[in-house]
């Protein structure tokens, strides 16, 4: 895969750059990975954070051991759909584990497992902030609560259908 | 009914937008304070508030805003800990997407005070439709005048801006937070020096949590004296409580610090009950860190007098019968839930969190994680329980930051409580696969010991 930023995105690196006072651009490190896993397939390889280093004037280590430190980036490839259903205390009280059973049910999956297809990646996290909704997964940038097996079908058709339209 | 201060206007439709939020009354205090007020009034009135933190340790606000160093020449910051991580807690998430200009507000009158010309939200990286919301909200914000340069005509000048982690609870400690800002991991700094006098890029800066620097808000409006006689004693003004687990209406409450925790509980103007007709088992008051209790100690605290929800009542006993008030995440459990389990989900939730730095924490939070599902997989000792105890005392207290307390408490607190919990699934494992322990004795009047 082509890992280099088009003109419109380097001028959004630029721009989180100008958020700092000068010769503080490695603070713009964390937005601009976030910027690189949507853009070169939901993950960070290390050519993408070779080339990160290379936009920030760091050094490529000072990238993955940032990377490899933060559990939002993945440092393998994930499938299309990544399901991240949490696990902690309250939505434990709730019924994750069932969810967490449900999925692997239909998708054959296990926490940290992707499906033949490519399309869909299983994990667990840990406490999103949601134990008010429980049990609750995230899927790209927006919760899913009150998760129940009827929306875990309806999630799972959904995604799979967008392919169709893909 | 409560007061409220915070909350107050949430439900009016679209107060999302600046239109809404400033016809209801919003960025007055921003007026008020550059306008009417010298920096140090405004630091005056948090202090005369008696506002605490809100992000947890419960810390004097105007007291952390003293501390503030500034030699001249040098930029000071004030950056918003809005990294939202601790089990049970989901109030600043509420605040921020429903009422984001509460914030943008109270932190131009906050910038004001520390003399902060470029200020920071810190948003944990999962809230990402919440940074679309903030960014949205501060751009309408600069586009009427409140944010940028010169505003108001006062001269003052003051960004903010928004920036996301990427998925690590120690990024809430404010030394990581600064870390994880200037683009590193998130280690926690070895304190002193307090961020105070070397945080940001080495500058002078105040992390405050999102619900504080709202609170801002209201106390600038109505004056520190007025905000300081809501609540009882030290527990001023309101408190967001998010309100989860075993109970008829989880969500996010705002409650004036006068009510006990057994109307939070049963009340219809909050929790509702425990659904199901089960009973009240147990109770993490104030987010995962802090201690559990049994019903009987959450309801009355040991010396027999009502438990109310404020940091002093909440506290009250100590770590041998209290707990405390924490962030505000109140994790309710009914007879139906095992405390075993439960605190093994916690030790995981700390061992997955733990940077690493401190050996303590590092071996600590594995260890107890494995002891704790043996016992909870009928594949412990009764010595394993004396060894948890051990693990967690050697923890606390041994660390460079307070994640390993935030580790060690729940797991004392949970053998403190529920240590016949824990034998029984030692002496019972089969039967301990096959169905929870239930209420025992949780609930019972205590035996109050005559001094």
């Amino acid at each position: 895969m082509n890992s280099h930023f088009s003109e419109a995105q380097l001028q959004e690196v630029k721009r989180l750059v100008s958020r700092y006072p000068e010769g503080r651009q490695k603070s713009a490190l964390i937005p601009i990975l976030h910027l690189a896993q949507d853009t070169f397939g939901g993950w960070l390889s290390k050519e993408v954070m070779d080339y990160v280093a290379g936009l920030l004037s760091i050094k490529p280590i000072e990238v993955y051991e940032v990377a490899s430190f933060y559990t939002m980036f993945n440092l393998q490839p994930v499938g299309k759909h990544l399901l991240e259903v949490c696990q902690t205390g309250p939505c434990m009280l709730n019924g994750s584990e069932s969810i967490i059973d449900y999925i692997y049910e239909k998708l054959g999956i296990r926490p940290g497992e992707t499906t033949v297809d490519g399309l869909f990646t299983l994990k667990t996290v840990e406490c999103l902030g949601a134990c008010g909704y429980a049990p609750m997964l995230q899927l790209g940038e927006h919760y899913r609560e009150y998760l129940t097996k009827e929306k875990i079908d309806a999630l799972i058709e959904s995604c799979k259908s967008n392919r169709a339209n893909a | 009914m409560g007061r409220k201060l915070l909350l107050e206007k949430a439900h009016v439709e679209n107060i999302r937008s600046y239109d809404v939020y400033r016809k209801e009354g919003g960025y007055r205090s921003v007026e008020k304070a550059l306008k009417s007020l010298s920096p140090d009034q405004v630091t005056e009135e948090v202090k005369k508030s008696g506002l605490r933190g809100r992000g947890g340790a419960g810390f004097p606000t105007g007291m952390k805003w003293g501390f503030l160093a500034k030699p001249t020449g040098v930029p000071r910051y004030l950056v918003v800990n809005a990294d939202e991580s601790e089990p049970g807690t989901f109030k600043d998430r509420y605040l921020m997407e429903f009422i984001p200009h509460l914030l943008i507000e109270g932190m131009i009158v906050s910038s004001y005070a520390l003399g902060s010309n470029n200020s920071y939200i810190y948003i944990r990286g999962e809230y990402a439709w919440i940074t679309h919301i903030l960014e949205q909200a501060i751009e309408e914000a600069r586009q009427n005048g409140w944010v940028g340069k010169n505003i108001l005509g006062t001269g003052f000048d003051c960004d903010i801006f928004v920036q996301r982690g990427a998925g690590a609870y120690i990024c809430g400690e404010e030394t990581a937070l600064l870390e994880s800002l200037e683009g590193k991991r998130g280690n926690p700094r070895i304190k002193p020096p307090f961020p105070a006098v070397k945080g940001l890029w080495d500058c002078p800066t105040v992390v405050n949590n999102v619900e504080t620097i709202a609170a801002l808000v209201p106390i600038i409006n109505e004056g520190g004296e007025e905000y300081a006689k809501i609540g009882i004693g030290k527990s001023t003004g309101t408190k967001l409580i998010s309100a989860c687990g075993n109970i008829n209406k989880p969500g996010v409450y705002e409650i004036d610090m006068t009510i006990s925790v057994e109307e939070f509980i049963y009340s219809d103007e909050y929790c509702g009950g425990i659904p199901n007709g089960r009973k009240l088992k147990a109770c993490i008051p104030g987010g995962s860190s802090v201690p559990i209790l049994p019903a009987n100690l959450l309801l009355k605290t040991a010396k027999g007098e009502d438990r109310m929800m404020t940091y002093e009542s909440l506290a009250d006993g100590g770590f041998a019968s209290g707990s405390m008030m924490g962030s505000g995440g109140f994790i309710v459990m009914d007879d139906s839930q095992c405390v075993v389990r439960h605190t093994y989900t916690l030790a995981r939730f700390y061992r997955h969190e733990s940077c690493g730095q401190c050996s303590p924490c590092r071996e600590g939070t594995g260890w107890m994680e494995k002891i704790l599902w043996n016992i909870e997989t009928g594949k412990g000792k009764m010595s394993d329980i004396d060894l948890l105890w051990d693990i967690q005392r050697k923890i606390d207290g041994n660390t460079i930051c307070p994640l390993g307390e935030a580790a060690a408490w729940p797991v004392a607190a949970a053998i403190r409580h529920f240590r016949d919990e824990f034998e029984w699934h030692v002496t019972h494992p089969q039967e301990a696969q096959q169905r929870n322990y239930g209420l025992a004795h949780y609930a019972n009047a205590l035996a109050v010991p005559v001094a």
